[in-house]
C-alpha cells in the first residue's frame, strides 16, 4: 500500500490555544482511517488544516510524497480531497444534479447542461452502489440519502481522499450500516477514507487503523484487533473510564408523569407530536428513543411549558399541568435539562452564581420582598459548585467561558439540587467528552434511585439503553413502542426508530 | 408561482378592468377602454417590474433591499439631471442628450448597490437599517441638488428649471404593433420594453446559467457555495450592484419616459410596492411581472377613470373621489401580502450576513 497523504508536524495555534501540536497523520491507499478523539482534542482543526480553510503554523502536507500547498477549499479539491461536512453543505431548494455540479457547472451553449451531468451522477452512483436520483430536490431525501449526495459531490470532484466528518450522528443505526457498506465499496475502489468520530463501538467496526487525539496531540496509532473498547476510551481521556453506568434494578413507584393523547405542533403550525399517551413513574427512567426530529423537541417542550399544546392532558403528580406556562409546571416539581443548553438552558452572558438560581431567584433565601440577597446567592452558588465540580475560575464568571461539559453541569446543579419529583433530560451528553457523559449519567441514574422520575430523550441509542429501564420509541411523532430495556436488542430498537414496528407487536404502555 | 397565484391576478386585471368599461360604456366601445386599459397597465408597471427585479438580484443573493425606493428616487434625479445637463450645458441634441441621461440613471443606481453592497456585506450592517439609510440618502440628496441647482440664483441653470429634452421616443415594435385593434398595447416606451426583456432575461439568468446556479446557492446556503470554492462576498457585491443599475433603470421611467420632469419623492412608494410585487412573485422573475401589472392595473384604473368621470353612476358616487380610486394599489398591496393567496418563501439566507 502507498501512502496518498501525509501530514509532518501540524501545529497550530489559537489565541490561548494549542489547538495542534505537531501532529503527525498518514493515510494508506484504500484503507480507512479513523481519527478519535473527544470534542477539543484537535480533530477537526487538524481536518480544517487539509483542507485548507485553516493555514497552520507549522508542519507540512504531503500528497503521494510531494509538499502541498493548501489555502482553500478549492486547493484541497485541486489535489483529489473531498469532505462530507458533518452539517451537509447541500442547498436544500436545488436538485442532486445541481448541487453536485455547484461550483463545477458543466456549461454548453452558455447553459447549464443538467441533463450531462444527471447521467454522469447515475452513472458514479451505479459504480459506487449508491442509489441517488439525480433529478429529486434535497429538501426531499431522506438524512442518509443527502449524505450519500455528498460523497457523490466529492467523487463528481474525482476525489479520491474522503473526509467523513461525524458521518453517523445524524443516522439511524441502519443508516450507518449502509454508510459503512458504501465506505467500503469506495474503498474497494481506490478510495482512501478519513473517519472522524468519537463513537468507539463505530471504530471498532470498520476502521483499518485508529488514530486518537487528545488535547491537541496525538495520543496513539493502533488497530481494532490490537485494541478494545475500554482502551480506545482511556487513550481518549487519558484515564481509566466507566464505560457502561452501573445501576441497580428499577423499584419503580407511583406514576409520576401521565400523558394522555397529547398533540403539538411546531412552529410552522405543521402537528409534530400527534396523539401521544405514555407515563413514567417514580424511580424509574423512561428513554425515549428517536431519530432527530421525530417530534421529540416539541414533546419536551409541551411537558415543560415552553409551548402550547393542541389536544390532551398532561398530569404531574396528580396535578393538571397541561398547557401551563413554564414556571407553575417548575413548582409541581420539574427539573428540566434542555435539549440546547446554550439557547433554553443558561443565559450566557450572567455569571454561574445568578445562573445557579434561574428557577428559584423569587423564592427566599434569594427574593425576599422583590430584592435579591447576594449573600444567599453566594453562598448557593459555592456550595454547588463544589458539590456539583463544576470547574470555573469564580462562581461569578460569565457562564459562556465555561467548557460545555462545565455549562452543563451549572444546569444539572440547579435542576437537582430543588427537590423535584420528575426530571426531563434532552440530550444531556450532546457534545460532551465521555468524562462529563459518565458524570451526568451517574447524576440521572442517582436521581432514579432516589425516587424521582426520569424522562431520558436521546439521539445516542447507546444511552438510552444504558441508562433507561423501559423504552418509548418515537416515529414521526408518535410512540410506535415501549419495551423493557433489557429485553430488547440494538437491531430491534433500529428498526423501531425507522419506522417499521407494528404498533399491534408493541408491548402496551405500562 | 402556482397558477391559483396567476389566476388571482388576472381575476384582479379583469374586475378592475370591467369597472372602467361599464362605467365609461356610453362614451367609448369596450374595445377602446380595454386596449387603453392594457395599454396603460404596461407602462405603468414598468418602474414596479424594474425594482422588483432589482429586489430578485439582491435577495437572490442574500441580501435584503428594502432601498429600492431610494435607488429609483435617485437614478430619476440624476437621469434627469444629466439629461438636461447635456442639453442644456452642453448644447447636445435631445436624443443623445436622453440616453445620457439614461446611462447617468442606470450608473446612479448601480452606485447606491454598490453602497448597500459595502453596507450590508461588508460591515455587515443590519440590511433593513442599510436600506433605510439609502432611501434617506436618495431622498436628502435629489430634493437638496433639485433645490441648489434649480432654483438657486447662483446655480449653473441660473435659478430656473431649463426646459427638458423631453421623453424617449416610443418605439414601434414591426408586426406586433401593426396588428388591428390590439397593436396598440405594443407601441410603448423603450424603458418599457426592455423592462419586459429583462424579465425574460432575468429569469434565464437565474435559472439556466452559471451565474444564476452561483448567485441562487449564495443566497440559500453560502457556507456550501464557500466550501465548493464559491466567492460568497464576490457574489453577493455583483448581484446586489447589477440589482442597482436595474432600478437605476426604473428611476429613469419616472423622468426620462413618463413625464419629462423631477419632482421631490415622485418615486412615491412605488419601490416598496415593487418589493411587494417581488414578494407575491415568488422572487421569480415572471412572478414578480405578473404581480407588477396587476399594481399597474390599479394605477390604469385611476389614470383611465378620470376621463369618465361624468359618467360615474350616482351609486358608484365614491368613484368620483381620485383619492378613493388613488388608494387602491395601496389596498391591494396590503392584501396581497397577508398571504390570502397561500404563502411565499424566501431564500433561506435572505438578510443573513456571511461569516466564515
Amino acid at each position: 500500500m502507498a501512502t496518498v497523504l501525509e501530514l509532518k508536524g501540524i501545529t497550530k495555534k489559537f489565541p490561548g490555544v494549542l489547538a495542534n501540536d505537531n501532529v503527525n497523520f498518514d493515510l494508506q491507499s484504500g484503507e480507512i482511517h479513523a481519527l478519535l478523539g473527544e470534542n477539543g482534542a484537535g480533530k477537526t482543526t487538524l481536518m480544517n488544516v487539509l483542507y485548507g480553510l485553516y493555514r497552520p503554523d507549522q508542519g507540512e502536507i504531503f500528497r503521494n510524497g510531494q509538499p502541498i500547498a493548501m489555502h482553500s477549499p478549492k486547493d484541497a479539491i485541486t489535489h483529489g480531497i473531498g469532505m462530507v461536512h458533518q452539517h451537509f453543505m447541500l442547498v436544500p431548494v436545488f436538485t442532486v444534479t445541481e448541487n453536485i455540479m455547484l461550483g463545477a457547472e458543466t456549461i454548453k451553449n452558455g447553459i447549464l447542461a443538467r441533463r450531462e451531468v444527471s447521467g454522469q451522477i447515475r452513472e458514479l452512483s451505479r459504480q459506487y452502489g449508491l442509489d441517488i436520483d439525480p433529478d429529486t430536490f434535497v429538501r426531499d431525501l431522506p438524512v442518509g440519502i443527502q449524505q450519500r449526495v455528498e460523497i457523490v459531490k466529492t467523487l463528481y470532484r474525482k476525489a479520491d481522499i474522503l473526509i467523513l466528518d461525524e458521518p453517523t450522528a445524524v443516522l439511524t443505526p441502519q443508516e450507518a450500516d449502509d454508510l459503512f457498506r458504501i465506505m467500503r465499496e469506495l474503498t474497494s475502489k481506490g478510495v482512501s477514507i478519513i473517519f472522524i468520530t468519537h463513537k468507539l463501538k463505530e471504530v471498532l467496526a470498520i476502521a483499518d487503523r485508529i488514530t486518537v487525539m487528545r488535547a491537541g496531540r496525538v495520543a496513539g496509532t493502533t488497530t481494532p484487533a490490537e485494541t478494545d473498547e475500554h482502551r480506545l476510551a482511556a487513550m481518549m481521556v487519558g484515564r481509566e473510564v466507566i464505560l457502561n453506568v452501573e445501576k441497580k434494578p428499577a423499584e419503580p413507584g407511583e406514576e409520576m408523569l401521565q400523558v394522555r393523547q397529547l398533540h403539538v405542533a411546531d412552529q410552522r403550525g405543521l402537528e409534530t407530536v400527534r396523539g401521544i399517551t405514555f407515563s413514567v413513574r417514580e424511580g424509574e427512567i423512561l428513554g425515549i428513543a428517536g431519530v432527530q426530529g421525530n417530534g421529540q423537541t416539541e414533546l419536551v417542550e409541551a411537558l415543560t411549558g415552553l409551548c402550547r399544546t393542541r389536544g390532551g392532558q398532561v398530569f404531574l403528580n396528580g396535578h393538571d399541568v397541561t398547557g401551563k406556562s413554564p414556571r407553575p409546571v417548575i413548582e409541581t416539581g420539574m427539573a428540566h435539562i434542555p435539549e440546547d443548553r446554550q439557547r433554553h438552558g443558561l443565559v450566557l452572558s450572567y455569571p454561574v452564581a445568578d445562573n445557579l438560581i434561574l428557577c428559584t431567584y423569587y423564592l427566599p433565601p434569594f427574593g425576599v420582598n422583590g430584592v435579591l440577597h447576594n449573600r444567599a446567592v453566594d453562598e448557593n452558588a459555592g456550595k454547588l459548585v463544589q458539590a456539583y465540580d463544576i470547574r470555573t475560575p469564580s462562581a461569578y464568571t460569565v457562564v459562556s467561558k465555561l467548557s460545555g461539559g462545565n455549562q452543563q453541569k451549572v444546569i444539572v446543579a440547579r435542576e437537582l439540587s430543588r427537590s423535584v419529583h420528575l426530571l426531563i433530560a434532552n440530550q444531556p451528553t450532546r457534545g460532551l467528552d465521555v468524562g462529563s457523559i459518565e458524570y451526568i449519567h451517574r447524576q440521572i441514574v442517582d436521581m432514579r434511585d432516589r425516587g424521582v422520575a426520569v424522562l431520558l430523550v436521546s439521539a445516542e441509542l447507546d444511552e438510552i439503553m444504558s441508562l433507561a429501564d423501559r423504552i418509548a420509541v418515537i416515529y414521526r411523532g408518535q410512540i410506535v413502542a415501549v419495551v423493557d430495556a433489557d429485553k430488547v436488542s440494538r437491531a430491534e430498537l433500529g428498526l423501531m426508530m425507522a419506522g417499521s414496528a407494528q404498533k399491534s407487536e408493541a408491548v402496551p404502555a405500562a | 408561482m402556482d397558477w391559483k397565484r396567476y389566476g388571482f391576478i388576472a381575476l384582479i386585471i379583469i374586475v378592475l378592468v370591467g369597472v372602467v368599461v361599464l362605467v365609461g360604456a356610453s362614451q367609448d366601445s369596450p374595445k377602446v377602454i380595454i386596449v387603453s386599459m392594457l395599454t396603460t397597465t404596461i407602462a405603468v408597471a414598468t418602474p414596479l417590474t424594474l425594482g422588483a427585479l432589482c429586489g430578485i438580484f439582491c435577495e437572490r443573493a442574500g441580501v435584503v433591499n428594502i432601498g429600492i425606493e431610494g435607488m429609483m428616487l435617485a437614478a430619476a434625479f440624476f437621469g434627469w439631471f444629466g439629461a438636461i445637463y447635456c442639453n442644456t450645458i452642453l448644447k447636445m441634441p435631445k436624443m443623445p442628450s436622453l440616453l445620457f441621461g439614461l446611462l447617468a440613471a442606470i450608473l446612479t443606481g448601480g452606485l447606491f448597490g454598490l453602497l448597500h453592497a459595502w453596507l450590508s456585506v461588508t460591515f455587515k450592517v443590519d440590511q433593513i437599517i442599510g436600506g433605510t439609510v439609502i432611501n434617506l440618502l436618495a431622498m436628502g440628496i435629489s430634493g437638496f441638488l433639485n433645490r441648489q441647482l434649480f432654483f438657486e440664483s447662483g446655480s449653473i441653470f441660473g435659478g430656473q428649471v431649463p426646459h427638458a429634452p423631453g421623453t424617449l421616443p416610443r418605439i414601434h415594435i414591426p408586426v406586433l404593433a401593426d396588428l388591428p385593434v390590439v397593436g396598440k398595447i405594443f407601441d410603448q416606451q423603450p424603458i418599457t420594453i426592455a423592462a419586459i426583456l429583462l424579465v425574460v432575461i432575468v429569469h434565464f439568468v437565474l435559472f439556466y446559467t452559471r451565474w444564476g446556479l452561483r448567485t441562487r446557492s449564495v443566497g440559500e446556503h453560502p457556507r456550501a457555495a464557500d466550501t465548493v470554492g464559491i466567492n460568497v462576498i464576490r457574489m453577493r457585491y455583483a448581484n446586489v450592484i447589477i440589482g442597482g443599475c436595474i432600478a437605476g433603470l426604473g428611476g429613469a421611467y419616472f423622468t426620462l419616459e413618463s413625464v419629462p420632469s423631477f419632482e421631490p419623492l415622485m418615486t412615491n412608494g412605488r419601490g416598496f410596492i415593487a418589493l411587494a410585487a417581488m414578494i407575491f412573485g415568488n422572487w421569480s422573475p415572471f412572478g414578480a411581472w405578473a404581480a407588477a401589472l396587476v399594481f399597474g392595473s390599479a394605477s390604469a384604473l385611476q389614470i383611465n377613470l378620470q376621463q369618465y368621470r361624468a359618467y360615474i353612476p350616482a351609486q358608484w358616487a365614491f368613484l368620483q373621489q381620485s383619492y378613493v380610486v388613488g388608494l387602491v394599489p395601496y389596498i391591494l398591496t396590503m392584501l396581497i401580502l397577508t398571504g390570502i393567496i397561500g404563502k411565499t418563501t424566501a431564500p433561506a439566507a435572505d438578510g443573513v450576513p456571511y461569516e466564515k
